[in-house]
């Protein structure tokens, strides 16, 4: 079977978090002494030294491990510096879990950071690998690719593409209705829905309200083993599953894909519901915080983990399944959407959610008796992605 | 008298036309009636090159490939190697540019009667914004099939040609139009050329009028009055493509063959830097050999183009370039090594399951079977949109850039961008082929891939 899992094996003690945005005036660098110090400084119990590993997520903003020990002046320590698209900031978490759950360190940090408005580049720059210059990324932009998604849900479903442009406003609006209260976040304004529905076309019928923000930020999860946890705080956040699929991309050569699923998504949150033991994520989970780079993303997204039947997630936004009086609260800081998308951090900030809103302290955006939190990170495109998701609870068992 | 004979014929004409009314609206000056026909900011020389070999009728693997342009896409580099790569020959035979004026379409055709194989004829014809060589020139490519004459759709009776050194039309390297002297100067040293050259062909073929005459100079007065002297026994409007450089004889051949009968001669003469003239006679086989599109149908099937779009992909209306990151160049190596895939769209079917692999895959997407895979050629495959896009974000000199999902018939999937349409011309559902472009160019270097455009047959003529 996919994992074996660790739960319960380690817990997060201590995160830090920047405020996400344009920060003209703060380098990677100091994004990473920022996050790490706000880190230290709320977990008294553990310095920097005290820190026996580190992972390092960034997609574009450093190579090698340097990335982290040079800016922190780290004593000798080691820092293994992870990539995985979009989900590189839950790559990290992830890897770092698993060197406290094998025993080889008791105390480790994972930290991401994405530098992404120093390129002069509007959206993400890549970095290629030299090619022939036949492969669709070179042209196809990730609006494109993502707004595959709206024609191919309403044809199969049948779903009126007014309604359907009614839910993806809706995801906008929730997400911004929520980032709006949450001071880290990079856009902190509501924005009615007719604003949104009439916003510039950037590819399909994805305006720019419907894409995600591109911004600088970083975020960082302290790591011990479960049993140490409490040495640290009285509240911590245990690790119940950790599940990662790369797909083999066969969407874009496979005329049986029809741009309405991704199943590298229903691959992970499977293994993740098994590895935490949640049989009906729809009354399990609290909290949820999801990749929404765009808005039809989020409410294809519904389905594959479960919290909507197929055909449904459309009309379940609507009905407000999602917001934050919901029945899953779904991107409750802001998401991507709203609260900005620094690809390396990204997966870290959502972790910082949880992290909130199960200790009890996400104030006005606070969801009631939250004991399940759920983050999923997905890279790539349509039919030929990275997938991600973890649970973490407040309770061992 | 030769060897080889005419055996096939294909003609490319770009999609795009540019009335010259568009010009006199955006100048103030000039117009008139008509169109050109332009090639869009996605061809070149070779593509459009590959476009018509593609189209060229008649049987075989040719083994040689000559190619004649005044508009080479490299120089330094064998454009005909990338018009050999997308036949999807391999490595065999051979293949070489005549490069340099009209003249050169000549050398290709006396190269392709002597050795065979495929002469390709291609270009673009630039001018200044307002010039006569802008309005009254054309973009196009015609290919002919050289081969054994047991085999011909046309043979040649007899060929004259005479050479003369005086200052008419020029363009300097690097140049991006051309000069030209005062006109009555030319006119009046290619009378006697051309008198000359008719005269030594007819008399070796042993008649005294063709059936049909293809006349072709870059001086456009020369052509005309050449055009009012030799007239054919059967009459026939002349394609209204514009003088189209070194494809210009060609593509005018390629009319007449089009509605040519059996055993009727044509007279076919060249004025450019001399004169050339050839007299063919047509064969019973033309009938059943002739190309699926021919160049009056092409014709047809035109898109409005703006002036200014038309000024843009010439590049001599410098736009504001895009916030977003250059493509990188494609890499040499790679390239070498997908030569079949990116040059000719070969992709690889799996032989223990069927699935088809676009790009060609060594474990099969289906059922893994590893290494269990044989070339498989999509470029004459059609295909049906599966979904679509309409991206405004990304760049490019036609905007908005259309993206399909492209099902081909018999399997296989692959992302591509759609050439020539507008996006009220996609939908779910519409039928495609494919066609080959030029991406982008990158530090001098050509991005040459495939694209998608909608099937002929399944639009009309439209205004774009």
């Amino acid at each position: 079977m996919a994992s074996n899992g660790i739960k319960d094996r380690v817990a997060i003690v201590g995160m830090g978090c920047t405020p996400f945005g344009e920060h003209w005036g703060k380098s990677a660098d100091d994004l990473l002494v920022d996050a790490t110090n706000e880190c230290f400084a709320s977990t008294p119990g553990i310095t920097v030294d005290d820190v026996d590993a580190f992972w390092l997520g960034t997609m574009s903003s450093g190579q090698s491990g340097m990335v982290l020990s040079k800016p922190l002046s780290l004593d000798y320590k080691p820092v293994t510096r992870v990539e995985n698209f979009c989900a590189t900031g839950s790559e990290a978490f992830r890897n770092a879990c698993y060197a406290v759950a094998s025993g080889a360190y008791d105390t480790v940090m994972a930290v991401g950071v994405e530098k992404l408005k120093d390129s002069g580049y509007s959206g993400l720059v890549r970095s290629n690998v030299a090619g022939d210059g036949t492969a669709p990324e070179m042209t196809v932009t990730a609006p494109a690719a993502f707004s595959l998604l709206d024609p191919a849900y309403c044809r199969k479903y049948d779903v009126d593409p007014q309604d359907m442009r009614d839910a993806m406003t809706h995801v906008a609006w929730k997400n911004h209705h929520n980032g709006a209260l949450n001071h880290r976040a990079q856009f902190r304004k509501e924005v009615p829905k007719e604003k949104i529905e009439a916003s510039p076309l950037v590819a399909g019928r994805l305006g720019v309200f419907d894409c995600s923000g591109v911004s600088d930020g970083a975020a960082c999860a302290l790591i011990v083993r479960a049993e140490d946890a409490h040495k640290y705080t009285d509240r911590p956040l245990y690790v119940k599953a950790l599940a990662f699929a790369a797909g083999p991309a066969n969407g874009p050569m496979d005329p049986a894909y029809d741009y309405t699923s991704f199943e590298e998504v229903v691959r992970t949150a499977q293994d993740a519901y098994r590895q935490a033991g949640v049989t009906d994520p729809r009354t399990e989970i609290s909290v949820a915080e999801v990749h929404d780079c765009f808005t039809p993303t989020e409410l294809v997204l519904m389905e594959d983990m479960g919290f909507s039947e197929r055909g449904e997630a459309w009309r379940d936004a609507l009905d407000g399944a999602f917001d934050l009086d919901g029945r899953i609260a779904v991107n409750a800081d802001g998401g991507l959407k709203s609260f900005g998308h620094p690809v390396g951090a990204s997966g870290l900030r959502m972790l910082l959610e949880c992290w909130l809103q199960l200790r009890g302290e996400a104030g006005e955006r606070q969801v009631k008796d939250p004991r399940l939190g759920l983050t999923h990170n997905l890279g790539g495109r349509p039919g030929s992605c990275v997938s991600f998701v973890s649970i973490v609870g407040n309770e061992l068992g | 008298m030769s060897a080889r004979a005419i055996t096939g014929y294909g003609a490319y004409l770009p999609r795009h036309r540019l009335a010259h009314a568009e010009i006199a609206d955006a100048l103030g000056a000039g117009g008139g009636r008509g169109t050109r026909t332009v090639a869009s900011f996605d061809e070149d020389s070779t593509t459009m090159a590959v476009e018509a070999a593609r189209a060229a009728t008649g049987d075989g693997r040719p083994d040689a490939i000559h190619l004649a342009t005044t508009a080479p896409a490299y120089l330094d580099k064998t454009n005909a190697a990338a018009v050999h790569a997308a036949l999807d020959l391999g490595h065999a035979g051979f293949a070489a540019d005549v490069v340099g004026s009209a003249r050169s379409a000549v050398a290709a055709l006396r190269s392709g009667l002597a050795d065979g194989g495929l002469v390709v004829l291609s270009d673009l014809r630039n001018g200044r914004p307002g010039s006569t060589d802008e309005r009254d020139g054309g973009d196009g490519a015609v290919a002919l099939r050289f081969g054994d004459p047991d085999d011909a759709i046309a043979v040649v009776l007899a060929r004259a040609s005479a050479t003369a050194e005086f200052l008419d039309r020029w363009r300097a390297p690097g140049d991006d139009h051309s000069g030209q002297w005062e006109e009555r100067f030319g006119a009046e040293r290619y009378a006697p050329l051309v008198e000359s050259v008719v005269a030594e062909a007819l008399a070796a073929a042993g008649i005294e009028q063709a059936d049909h005459v293809v006349i072709s100079s870059p001086h456009g007065r020369a052509a005309a009055a050449a055009r009012k002297r030799y007239r054919g026994r059967i009459e026939g409007a002349d394609p209204a493509i514009g003088y189209v450089g070194a494809a210009d004889l060609g593509l005018r051949l390629a009319a007449v063959l089009d509605r040519a009968g059996a055993d009727e001669t044509i007279l076919v003469v060249s004025a450019a830097d001399g004169a050339d003239a050839f007299v063919l006679r047509t064969t019973e086989r033309l009938a059943a050999t002739r190309p699926e599109r021919g160049v009056v149908a092409q014709l047809e099937h035109g898109r409005a183009l703006r002036y200014a779009a038309f000024l843009t992909w010439r590049g001599r209306l410098e736009r504001e370039p895009p916030r977003r990151p250059e493509p990188d160049r494609p890499a040499g190596p790679p390239s070498a090594r997908s030569e079949a895939w990116k040059f000719a769209f070969v992709g690889s079917r799996c032989t223990a399951c069927g699935f088809v692999h676009v790009p060609p895959m060594r474990v099969c997407k289906s059922c893994r079977a590893v290494d269990e895979m044989e070339s498989l050629s999509l470029a004459d495959r059609r295909g049906t949109v599966a979904t679509f896009t309409v991206d405004r974000l990304a760049f490019s000199p036609a905007p908005p850039l259309i993206t399909v999902v492209v099902d081909f018939d018999g399997g296989g999937r692959y992302t591509v961008e759609m050439a020539d349409a507008a996006p009220d011309e996609v939908a779910i559902g519409t039928r495609v082929e494919m066609t080959f472009r030029r991406l982008y160019t990158v530090d001098g270097v050509h991005n040459y891939f495939w694209k998608a455009r909608p099937l002929a047959e399944a639009t009309g003529t439209t205004e774009g």
